[in-house]
């Protein structure tokens, strides 16, 4: 017994494993601290997480094929575009019911303006198709099943009708196009015992009895029609749909639509890297296009430049800040401050009335003489004029951790070092110099950050050389709506971001960066 | 008693046959608009005289309309629609109506007749490019220069052509960064007939050959992404000749007497107009279908030039026309719309750049860049 005892766990106080005991206290504290931090937590979720992710989503989402053209989409999916050379016939009713329901939910525009992004032209063939698939001949095919009988027009006849399990099943393509109406309907707030009938139940009804011996079993009015089918006067869909446009007739139109029907697509990313996502697989878009593998170099390229101008500028009058005494340094922290109370357009504009031609800094040197009149300089509109607005416009992120750091950094070091017989330079670049990078490192992060993604100064200032790829992803969002483009253009960003801050935390390692 | 009833009766069928009653009509709207002058014109011309006529009710503005497009699907996605009534051009129009963000209007039915008696789809004639689109002004894109910029001895610009003639008018440039207008004018003075400049840019050679026009004086051009700029850079002396809308151009001219001159020649005429947000509640959609009726009428588009040198949408609206607010002069001179201006126009094809748009916008982008 008393063995056992000192042999087994050890106990507490009330009995229980004492390792247990510290468990539950320990979780207990851990849940009491993350009470503490949920109301930041939920909030930070809520509002910066989410919505990132969400956007972030949007560069692979891709329902709104499938939504708008569900039965297309599947006609499509089984239809071999090598072996081929159009989709199977029965595309063309799929489509017709499709394109019925799209227009009456006005989706078909929609749906072509985003192919658009993906073909040239299809914006109009969907638009211009909707108006026309309330004309088709299809009304024939209505015309000639109420000259049987006129009960046929009758809405109430196809409730009941469809009511029926054994029409249901006799009748595929029509009990199809009916659910989808009643469900249509039902979001309308509309009864179908109510609404005519459209042609396009009609065109289903004609394809389905044609289809098949009928079925017996089936209501008087159903086995009558299907015995008159066969003599049916024929209306040729895929002609109607080429009629309203030959497009419709092209190969190309349908393998785009094939390609781009999958609920999640490479295409969006695939454009953000001049890359193209083609029926016959990826492909290099042609030069003339290519644009935003340029512009992530450029971003990146001025991002340093302007972090590394930054340091240049920012490290002596951080010294200087460090190194006075301390009513002063308040002082001129107040005008390194100052900046940042002035509106940021403002800061912009007034390096655009510097910077212009006839700009205060040209007139300047023109009346030294140092610059001829008709060859006043160029220093906006491009890269030089980015780089300049946007390190002053960045500089106190920069100066900020520098200056705290330094204070922090005891005067004696470098007194010790010179009396130990070091020079001005090997005092600073040995003693000082090591002990600020956690400075500069910070100032570097917070700069190059700010900086990869800025958007209003590069646009004012930046003219066609010096803009970044923020400014093309603001235009697809405000103006093209291209959103599935601008947020995969923003995911690779976000990506180039981390990829250099963890080759950063490699270098010059994350433990080593300090905000003071 | 029995004459109150009979009073009362009818007057509630009136008021049943002429729509809503007042009391079914929210109280105030938000209308979204460019700012600047062109807002004040509209408040002068239409909104102050409607609340006047209509007490109790309230406007308020957001001048969002550069960021309707994005800012309109935001809200559609939220299913929170904030604005009553925005004002746009008319390809976004067109996009938003695509985008099923904007209404359909029935224009014969919610747009009062001109005042000639036509029908307002007749009235309103062309400028009808989409079916959510309710159009109020006329403007147009076109050229201004610095007229003490000039080489001596030279006749100053007439012709739009002169644009690319870097010889005979030396000096910068400023253009749109989008490709419209740029494109069809650069073909236009590369010898493309008027009548085949849409056929020819349809064409990857025909886009090549535009930016190969665009090309010979791409490093004189400083290229603007707001109206504004183009009358700073030539108020400035920045550059020589640049394109801009003409009412800034009359205003600085006329309103600010700057040296500058102005084209009309191949000016591209551009519509702007409301658009109603797709999902009003009902009482909001009385409120704005009242208003409308009312703002788009023949006089108060006419009323609206003596405020801003941009031509009224409606036909009827023409003689109208009358004099500026403050200056006092006679505004239809200055209407892109007007005889005397409008000897060479291009009317922007609408449904050519729906579907161009993306393309054409992608490689002049990716020209410019190089």
């Amino acid at each position: 017994m008393v063995e056992a005892t000192q042999s087994g766990p050890m106990l507490a106080a009330d009995g229980k494993p004492l390792k247990r005991s510290l468990n539950r206290a320990l979780r207990r504290q851990k849940l009491r601290a993350l009470m503490l931090i949920a109301p930041l937590l939920i909030f930070v979720l809520i509002t910066f997480i989410a919505p990132i992710a969400d956007m972030l989503f949007r560069s692979v989402e891709n329902d709104i094929v499938a939504d708008t053209l569900p039965d297309t989409v599947e006609v499509l999916a089984d239809w071999d575009h090598e072996a081929s050379d159009m989709p199977p016939d029965a595309l063309w009713e799929a489509f017709y019911v499709d394109m019925f329901f799209a227009e009456a939910e006005k989706l078909h525009t929609r749906l072509g303006s985003r192919l658009n992004y993906e073909m040239t032209g299809v914006s109009s063939l969907f638009r211009k198709t909707g108006r026309a698939v309330g004309r088709f001949d299809t009304d024939s095919y209505t015309d000639q099943f109420t000259a049987l009988d006129a009960s046929w027009e009758d809405p109430a006849t196809w409730v009941t009708m469809m009511e029926d399990d054994a029409v249901l099943e006799a009748l595929p393509h029509t009990a199809d196009a009916w659910d989808r109406w009643t469900a249509y309907l039902d979001r309308e707030g509309d009864d179908p015992a109510k609404e005519d009938i459209e042609d396009v139940f009609f065109t289903t009804l004609y394809t389905d009895l044609a289809a098949q011996p009928p079925v017996s079993g089936l209501p008087e009015r159903l086995q009558q029609a299907a015995a008159a089918v066969p003599s049916f006067e024929t209306v040729d869909l895929k002609a109607q749909f080429i009629d309203a446009d030959k497009d419709w007739g092209n190969a190309d139109v349908w393998r785009m639509i094939q390609t781009y029907s999958p609920r999640y697509t490479s295409g969006y990313f695939l454009n953000a890297v001049d890359m193209q996502l083609t029926p016959d697989g990826v492909e290099q878009r042609p030069e003339n296009q290519q644009i935003y593998g340029i512009l992530f170099k450029r971003t990146i390229f001025m991002s340093v430049t302007i972090t590394l101008s930054c340091i240049m500028l920012g490290y002596p009058v951080a010294w200087i800040l460090a190194n006075l005494p301390m009513r002063t340094a308040n002082l001129l922290m107040i005008l390194v401050l100052l900046p940042f109370w002035t509106s940021l357009l403002v800061r912009t504009s007034a390096w655009k009335v510097l910077l212009q031609q006839q700009g205060v800094i040209n007139d300047i040197l023109v009346w030294l003489h140092l610059v001829d009149d008709g060859n006043r300089l160029i220093m906006m509109n491009n890269q030089f004029g980015t780089i300049v607005a946007m390190t002053h416009i960045l500089l106190p992120f920069m100066i900020l951790p520098l200056y705290s750091v330094m204070q922090t950094i005891p005067p004696t070091y470098l007194r010790a070092a010179k009396s130990l017989g070091a020079t001005n330079w090997t005092a600073f670049w040995r003693v000082y110099f090591p002990q600020s990078v956690p400075g500069i490192g910070a100032g570097s992060i917070l700069v190059f950050i700010l900086a990869i993604g800025y958007y209003i100064t590069p646009e004012i200032v930046g003219g066609t050389t010096g803009t970044f790829i923020s400014n093309r992803i603001a235009y697809h969002i405000s103006s093209s709506l291209n959103w599935g483009l601008a947020a995969a253009l923003g995911t690779i960003l976000l990506a180039v971001v981390l990829l250099l801050y963890w080759v950063y935390d490699r270098i010059v390692g994350i433990d080593n960066v300090k905000l003071g | 008693m029995k004459l109150t009833k009979t009073l009362l009766a009818s007057t509630a069928l009136a008021l049943t046959a002429g729509g809503l009653s007042a009391q079914d009509m929210a109280d105030s709207m938000t209308i979204v608009s460019w700012g600047g002058a062109y807002q004040n014109s509209q408040l002068k011309a239409y909104v102050e005289p409607y609340l006047a006529n209509n007490a109790g009710v309230s406007a308020t503005w957001d001048e969002s309309s550069a960021e309707a497009v994005a800012k309109l699907r935001a809200m559609n996605e939220a299913g929170n629609i904030t604005w009553d009534l925005v004002d746009v051009e008319a390809a976004d129009a067109i996009r938003l109506c695509d985008e099923g963000l904007a209404m359909e209007i029935d224009v014969d039915e919610m747009l009062a007749k001109g005042d000639d008696g036509s029908s307002a789809e007749d009235d309103f004639g062309d400028s009808l490019v989409s079916d959510c689109f309710i159009p109020q002004i006329v403007f147009s894109t076109t050229v201004g220069y610095r007229t003490d910029m000039v080489p001596a001895g030279t006749e100053p610009p007439s012709d739009i052509c002169a644009l690319f003639d870097l010889e005979t008018y030396p000096g910068r440039r400023s253009l749109n960064k989008r490709p419209l207008a740029n494109v069809e004018w650069a073909l236009l003075c590369d010898g493309v007939p008027k009548d085949e400049i849409y056929d020819v840019l349809a064409t990857p050679e025909g886009q090549e050959r535009a930016l190969a026009k665009l090309d010979t004086i791409k490093d004189q051009t400083i290229w603007w992404t707001a109206g504004a700029d183009t009358p700073q850079l030539l108020a400035d002396g920045e550059v020589f000749m640049g394109s801009t809308y003409n009412g800034r151009l009359f205003s600085a001219i006329a309103e600010q007497d700057q040296p500058i001159g102005m084209l009309w020649d191949a000016e591209m005429l551009d519509f702007d107009g409301w658009i109603i947000p797709e999902g009003l509640p009902e009482d909001r959609l009385a409120r704005v279908k009242d208003f409308l009726m009312f703002a788009t009428d023949t006089q108060r588009l006419a009323d609206q030039a003596a405020y801003i040198s941009y031509g009224p949408a409606r036909a009827s609206s023409a003689p109208l026309v009358g004099k500026h607010a403050e200056l006092g002069i006679d505004m239809a001179p200055h209407m892109p719309t007007d005889p005397a201006n409008a000897t060479n126009v291009f009317v922007t094809n609408y449904s050519f750049w729906a579907d161009y748009r993306d393309d054409i916008d992608a490689k002049f982008q990716a020209w410019l860049a190089r």
